[in-house]
């Protein structure tokens, strides 16, 4: 593996997006949502203003939650087939560089891009917000970024594999909403309703187990245990065993859900 | 995944541009290729799509330094044997070897980097600058980042180089696709229907451009659909028909191999007809017939000579003789059906 063949492929991705202000247009839309849920998220209870970082954050997850792995979808989903669509992906191949090396350059460069984003968008926040902080907020507010950063990755990974697989942009894009309304949408649901009608009954303790199979669970629950205040928000959190709910453990299933789908995509990409 | 090394003494088409210089050891360059003096051997290279066999056994070399044409109908087996030539598609059955590497196998990165490709109805990133795109490509190739700008400017490009390619027209692109080709100095160069597009300046550029690399001792294999375009440059070619080699060799020796007839004109007045018709009675003439100022000949190619000392006798009544060879396009479909 030549890291120098990565690093061009990861850089001209890197690249395209800041210069045609795709970083830019992300990086805004993510402190405008933070900056008005911050200050008027509580506005419903008929207050305005900042109130705790807690409820920023609780409130934050759950924009987030729909936002970024709609993002990250729409970023990766065509990064093979795109190139296979318009006819740049032989030329590519003919070059002294592995298929290997492409794709994660490709992921590698579309995934700074992204990091980047998120990192300057709610980090803008950050600032704002700063002198209304302690550090024990702050460093809240930072896992809260850091695992944006690993939610965006572990889609992006997904958007990426269904690129290796789809025989073209269009049914690639239909596969990336398809995906979307699946982990964002519909597994909850499918989850609760097997929950209501299994109810107590064998095989029960099972189902937190299940949350693990979507990265946007894992993301809501590394989120939601790290602030007392907002478990009692979510019902979910009740059912969720806290031995599962381990930092360390969650982000490990997250490296995992962004390991994974590249793995894949690597072995149907080979050849 | 093969490891490369990028050294010099490691590449296997290096030996090959070391042939070319004098005091270089020519016998070791061609003993490591296995091959007598073959950059390229294909040995019974067979690719199936299911029932489709899209090339059905093909054997063939290419020589070092030559100009090596590829003709064929669409759906002839070329452009598939194309690819497997470049490692873009795996091979059913059979071994290719450039510079004596089997392609797809652990040198094959590095053999790769003195190769050079041009695709049909080539790609390139709109985003880019025309230099942004060279530099984009001397990286991944491992060529110097100088080298860019001379490849632009031996294209004709120099003018648009801070130009973005949205910008750029057909032809244009197409010869930026040529300069990414030329890039890490390759010795053996691929180019699928590299013409398309290009104005006949261009195109007369384009092959001037071809003599020099030629010159150089580089390989160079291209395709084309416009015969005529072709059979006066390439060395040798060969005709792929139903996913094989339905003939190989050089222009002249194809034809020769058609046993192809020479057709000759003659300019005559209408009144002179009757008598220039009884006058080639006698001659071993394969046709006669009549065509637009005057008459259409057909006889076999090694009556040449005695044909046209007996025409020269009519002097006087035919005002003009033109002798038509047959052109490729005569032996392609001769061969293709």
């Amino acid at each position: 593996m030549e890291i120098r063949q990565i690093a061009t492929i990861a850089g001209k991705e890197f690249w395209d997006r800041l210069r045609n202000r795709w970083v830019l247009a992300v990086a805004l839309v993510f402190t405008a949502f933070a900056l008005v849920i911050a200050y008027f998220g509580a506005a419903q209870q008929g207050a305005v203003g900042f109130r705790s970082i807690e409820v920023t954050i609780a409130s934050l997850v759950s924009l987030v939650i729909y936002l970024i792995p709609l993002i990250a979808l729409m970023l990766g989903f065509d990064a093979i087939v795109g190139e296979r669509e318009r006819g740049s992906l032989d030329l590519l191949l003919a070059l002294p560089i592995t298929r290997f090396e492409l794709l994660l350059g490709k992921y590698l460069g579309l995934a700074a891009a992204l990091a980047f984003s998120t990192v300057v968008g709610f980090g803008l926040v950050a600032l704002v917000l700063a002198r209304q902080l302690d550090v024990g907020a702050l460093f809240h507010y930072f896992g809260f970024m850091g695992s944006s950063v690993l939610l965006g990755m572990a889609f992006l990974s997904l958007a990426v594999m269904l690129s290796v697989f789809a025989a073209d942009r269009t049914r690639a894009s239909g596969l990336a909403i398809a995906l979307w309304f699946f982990f964002v949408l519909v597994f909850d649901l499918l989850l609760l309703g097997a929950l209501v009608l299994g109810g107590d009954g064998y095989g029960s303790e099972f189902y937190p187990y299940l949350l693990l199979a979507n990265p946007a669970d894992v993301f809501r629950i590394l989120n939601i245990f790290s602030l007392d205040d907002v478990r009692t928000l979510y019902g979910l959190a009740t059912v969720f065993p806290p031995a599962l709910a381990q930092p360390w453990m969650l982000g490990g299933v997250m490296l995992g859900w962004i390991a994974l789908p590249l793995v894949i995509a690597a072995w149907r990409f080979r050849k | 995944m093969p490891n490369a090394s990028s050294g010099a003494g490691a590449d296997p088409l290096a030996t090959a541009a070391a042939e070319q210089h004098p005091g270089a050891q020519a016998t070791e360059a061609t003993e490591a290729a296995g091959t007598t003096d073959a950059v390229v051997t294909v040995r019974g290279v067979r690719k199936h799509y299911g029932a489709v066999h899209a090339v059905d056994g093909v054997d063939l070399d290419i020589r070092r330094g030559e100009l090596f044409g590829l003709i064929g109908h669409n759906g002839a087996g070329k452009s598939t044997l194309f690819k497997m030539m470049l490692g873009l598609v795996p091979a059913s059955a059979g071994e290719i070897r450039i510079g004596g590497v089997a392609v797809g196998g652990r040198d094959f990165r590095a053999a790769r980097r003195a190769v050079g490709y041009l695709p049909e109805n080539v790609v390139l990133y709109d985003n880019l600058t025309g230099l942004e795109t060279l530099h984009f490509f001397a990286r991944l190739k491992g060529a110097a980042a100088a080298d860019c700008a001379p490849a632009l400017e031996r294209v004709g490009l120099a003018q648009a180089a801070r130009r973005r390619v949205r910008e750029y027209s057909k032809g244009m692109r197409q010869r930026l696709g040529f300069a990414q080709a030329l890039l890490g100095k390759p010795r053996l160069l691929f180019l699928d229907e590299p013409t398309t597009g290009l104005d006949p300046e261009a195109i007369r550029d384009f092959y001037a451009t071809l003599r020099e690399l030629r010159a150089e001792g580089v390989t160079m294999v291209l395709t084309s659909h416009i015969l005529a375009e072709i059979q006066e440059r390439v060395d040798r070619l060969a005709i792929m028909a139903a996913g094989k080699v339905q003939a190989l060799g050089t222009v002249q020796a194809l034809r020769e191999r058609m046993d192809l007839p020479l057709n000759i004109e003659l300019r005559v007045a209408a009144v002179e007809i009757a008598a220039v018709r009884a006058a080639l009675a006698g001659l071993p003439l394969l046709a006669v017939g009549d065509c637009e100022g005057g008459l259409a000949l057909q006889c076999r190619r090694e009556l040449k000579m005695a044909v046209l000392e007996a025409l020269t006798m009519l002097a006087g009544r035919v005002s003009d003789i033109r002798v038509r060879e047959p052109s490729l396009e005569d032996v392609f479909f001769g061969f293709a059906d």
